[in-house]
């Protein structure tokens, strides 16, 4: 076991355990942090999509000794607060549209949506089909349409 | 005076039914500190006609009946309680695995008893034994089997609302209004329900009668509605059963065995394993060597780590091959009756391959076996059989076991059986310790229930632009109905049509929901099973993907050999006026028969089940830039760029509900078509992961997707979950036919291809990445 610290959602958080776990363990099992969902555990659905320093990320495949005490970690639970609001643009949008059926994948199909607007712009363009494309978040309920609708939605106010 | 339910209503003489629209029935208030009441239906079995051979089964009884008369004894057992607080609660005796029936469950008690939406609380009831056959979720049949009971109770809970403030308010019942909550007297002066729920409780059971709304009032159900949790979902505070905390449940997972079914004979390192760091306990139970630990990575570790002497599992050696050449054995001649000579004849034979019906949330089951009682927490649709299961399990009575049901991760029909709770409680006793048991993602398709391999063959003929015959062989490898829908055939036995007598239960469920709307002379459709090896289940829509694919596709061969259109051959010869309207909305919408490039094509089908109709139109894209597009770890290939589904699904409560479902179905239709299927090789599934079962991804959809809710009259809500899979798997297959000219004879098309790497199945779980950081965006 060994101490590590790192910022969660806003907060400076120290965990005490072995440098191999991945993060997502460290946040489900050993925070309580229970919004990133384990779907594969090798990096494959996205089910638990957080950001690392504002990118989109999967804990399942980071291990908890290569988060350093910068490292700004959050998980949809502090997603709002990264806008000062109770509900992020791209949370409303997922609302307006009604997106989530069983719910399971959506906070990691909304951390990735939110990283994949960032992304297109950066790179100077709005978002495309293409981008859509792109997203490997996987929805076992299939609501991919209302993902794509909702997504374009949220960009427009983020 | 007693009367008869609307819903699903027959009196005593043979095919009569009451008539339509009647609205009085009788309910009890109950003893309670506030308002409590429940509804009463009558026990009286329904007869039903004689079944002539045309038309079929499930026109006139289908599964829905059967599931709601096996509800409808216990109905008076379900309760609606107002609050204090002006909220109404009501806990649903059906599992909520992303359908939205706890949403519409509300908005009907919201309809009926003039209460805002936001107001009505539907959680979910824990096991019930005394509920009998009346808390399984399945066959897209909560709506259908509850509407009417949950009326009843929400009427009269106001009807008993009124009566206390009429006393309340010094005016009379009928003066009175209620609306939003609070009822107003014509002074002007009025009292919430909030006010009255104390007041209008009864310390005694009475008995009363109340009137249900009228259709024509309704002002909630048909009006679109978000889901009730929409809010905890986007904002990760909606609770599964891995999200619990349950005090010392700690993370627990299951060393499998590398063949399907193995059980472990012995471990060699159990000493080596429990000094791992984090590692409470290690156990052997009869599915594999479960581990319990700090975290689940700790698990993970563990698991890999486990050296086990298994023993042979249920299909060792197998491989899709050989299964399918059993299958071929099974399959029942095609007998066509005497036709002309001069008829001409289509034949078809179709093979789909084994597919996993696992849902995101993998399997999952917290348990706290005790030495006399135990306590399990699960996503499960059928969860007095798992109660009874668990006890059995454990050795406790089964009043011993309380079974908390939560919401679920996507079920698909998954969640039909108890798995994870099972084992969860045999792990637990084992340990002697609280588990929070957690099946890996490669467990799911390697070990996991899988939607049966199945064969169908179809023989039709014709003559003078007349189908004479049509007969549909399904052959398939045994489907398990022990979740409890077998045990409601035997209940509802002496209320099933005739004809069904000495119909093993999946038979009896391939009769009950398979129809053919077309006139198409003799129909007739028989299923036969073989190989009860896998662990398969009911995946959504059990059998009519499969049958609606074939079908649908030798129809377009009947349409092209006899010089029709498809769509035009369809109108020609459906006989249901609502399979013919939806069919007719999507072809004008989708733009049926406009001039497409080759390589690409559109594709139209129908289904009809669960008291409703579908028909979808799509239009596929074959052409090899797009066939062979490349993206890392997922199936490319031909791609679906249009769909149009339109339904009728009768009196519809959530028109955002249902198009939610209708979008669910398309995604499902499209990877049951092109993608989606499990490779059986060497006695197991080679898939352990989605980067290798290739469920519909973003890359695979349709970027143009529309919905049409048909308008109806009827008074009676259809099943919505499952409805939209049959007609697009179907309409997809026949697209994919017609843009390349090559009818396919099995699915999913891409089946043939196993670009991917195998996982190893010892150890059975990969170890998880460690350059997430590496992969950020």
């Amino acid at each position: 076991m060994s101490t590590h610290t790192f910022i969660l959602n806003g907060k400076p958080v120290t965990v005490d355990v072995d440098d191999s776990v991945r993060l997502l363990w460290v946040l489900r099992d050993v925070l309580g942090v229970t919004g990133p969902k384990y779907g594969c555990g090798i990096n494959v659905c996205k089910a638990c999509t957080s950001h690392v320093n504002g990118k989109a990320f999967n804990p399942c495949s980071v291990e908890v000794k290569d988060i350093g005490p910068d490292d700004e970690i959050t998980t949809i639970e502090g997603l709002a607060d990264t806008v000062d609001a109770d509900l992020h643009p791209m949370q409303e949008a997922w609302l307006e549209y009604d997106v989530a059926q069983c719910g399971y994948c959506q906070p990691g199909q909304i951390m990735a949506a939110v990283a994949k607007v960032r992304q297109a712009r950066a790179a100077g363009h709005e978002i495309t089909d293409a981008d859509l494309d792109e997203i490997r978040n996987i929805c076992r309920c299939g609501t991919y349409n209302r993902i794509r609708e909702a997504i374009k939605a949220g960009a427009e106010r983020m | 005076m007693t009367d008869i339910p609307a819903q699903g209503s027959r009196t005593s003489g043979r095919g009569e039914r009451a008539p339509i629209g009647r609205r009085t029935f009788m309910g009890y208030v109950l003893a309670g500190a506030t308002l409590a009441v429940a509804a009463e239906l009558p026990l009286g079995a329904p007869a039903h006609a004689a079944v002539p051979s045309v038309p079929q089964i499930p026109e006139l009884y289908d599964l829905e009946d059967m599931q709601t008369d096996a509800a409808r004894p216990t109905s008076a057992l379900i309760k609606i309680v107002l609050h204090e607080d002006g909220t109404a609660s009501f806990e649903l005796p059906r599992m909520e695995v992303g359908q939205g029936i706890t949403t519409s469950t509300a908005m009907i008690i919201a309809e009926e008893l003039d209460l805002p939406v936001d107001k009505v609380r539907v959680t979910l009831a824990p096991a019930r034994p005394e509920l009998l056959l009346n808390q399984l979720t399945g066959g897209s049949n909560t709506t259908v089997s509850m509407f009417t009971p949950v009326r009843v109770a929400a009427a009269i809970a106001r009807k008993a609302l009124l009566e206390a403030a009429a006393i309340e308010l010094g005016s009379a019942v009928g003066l009175l209004k209620s609306k939003a909550g609070v009822i107003s007297a014509p002074d002007g002066s009025s009292v919430s329900y909030g006010e009255l729920a104390v007041r209008a409780a009864s310390s005694t059971v009475k008995m009363v009668e109340a009137e249900l709304k009228p259709v024509s009032e309704f002002s909630v159900i048909g009006k679109p509605h978000g889901r009730d949790d929409a809010r905890l979902a986007v904002t990760g505070q909606k609770k599964y059963a891995m999200d619990l905390q349950v005090p010392d449940a700690l993370p627990t997972m299951v060393c499998r065995p590398p063949t399907l079914n193995g059980s472990p004979k012995s471990v060699r390192n159990k000493a080596e394993v429990l000094a791992l760091p984090g590692v409470t306990d290690v156990a052997v139970v009869d599915t594999g060597v479960a581990v319990r630990a700090i975290t689940f990575g700790h698990c993970i570790d563990a698991v890999r780590a486990l050296q086990v002497e298994w023993a042979a599992g249920s299909v060792e050696g197998e491989s899709d091959e050989t299964i399918l050449a059993r299958l071929r054995k099974a399959e029942l001649p095609l007998a066509v009756p005497d036709i002309p000579l001069l008829a001409k004849t289509v034949e078809a034979d179709f093979t789909f391959m084994f597919r996993s019906s696992a849902a995101l949330e993998p399997n999952c089951a917290i348990a706290d076996v005790r030495i006399d009682r135990a306590t399990v927490w699960a996503g499960l649709k059928s969860p007095i059989v798992a109660q009874g299961d668990i006890a059995k399990a454990v050795g406790l009575p089964q009043t011993a076991v309380t079974v908390n049901v939560i919401t679920g991760g996507g079920s698909f029909g998954h969640k039909l059986f108890g798995d994870a709770a099972i084992e969860a409680a045999k792990i637990s006793k084992a340990m002697g310790k609280p588990v929070k048991l957690m099946w890996h993602r490669a467990d799911e398709p390697r070990q996991g229930r899988v939607h049966p391999m199945a064969t169908s063959r179809i023989r039709a003929t014709y003559l003078a632009g007349q189908v004479l015959t049509f007969e549909q062989r399904h052959t398939s490898v045994v489907t398990d109905f022990s979740h409890g829908l077998g045990e409601m055939i035997t209940a509802t036995a002496d209320r099933l049509p005739t004809g069904l007598g000495g119909l093993a239960f999946s038979e009896t469920i391939f009769t009950l929901t398979q129809e053919l709307p077309y006139n198409f002379g003799v129909v007739t459709q028989l299923l036969s099973e073989t190989d009860s090896r896998f662990n398969t289940g009911s995946m959504r829509n059990i059998y009519s993907p499969d049958v609606a694919c074939a079908n649908e596709l030798v129809i377009d061969q009947l349409a092209k050999k006899m010089g029709k259109d498809p769509l035009e051959f369809r109108l020609a010869f459906l006989k249901n006026a609502r399979v013919k309207a939806a069919l007719k909305k999507v072809a004008e919408v989708g733009d049926w028969g406009r001039s497409m490039p080759a390589g690409t094509a559109q594709g139209i089908a129908i289904h009809s089940e669960y008291k409703g109709a579908t028909a979808v139109l799509v239009e596929i894209d074959c052409r090899p830039q797009t066939v062979n597009r490349k993206v890392p770890n997922g199936a490319t290939g031909p791609r679906v760029t249009k769909a149009v589904i339109a339904v009728d699904a009768g009196l519809v409560i959530n028109p955002k509900g249902l198009e939610a479902q209708m979008m669910g179905g398309v995604s499902d239709g499209i990877a049951l078509a092109l993608t989606s299927s499990l490779h059986l090789r060497n006695g197991h599934f080679l898939e352990a992961s989605w980067d290798n079962y290739f469920y519909t991804r973003q890359w695979n959809v349709p970027t143009d997707f529309q919905c049409v809710v048909m308008p109806s009259d009827s008074q009676q809500p259809g099943g919505a979950g499952e409805a939209g899979v049959a007609a697009s798997v179907a309409a997809v297959a026949c697209a994919y036919a017609r843009a390349t000219g090559t009818v396919p004879t099995r699915f999913p098309v891409n089946h043939s291809t196993v670009d991917f790497e195998v996982k190893p199945f010892v150890p059975p779980v990969p170890q998880s990445p460690s350059d997430g950081l590496s992969h950020t965006f």
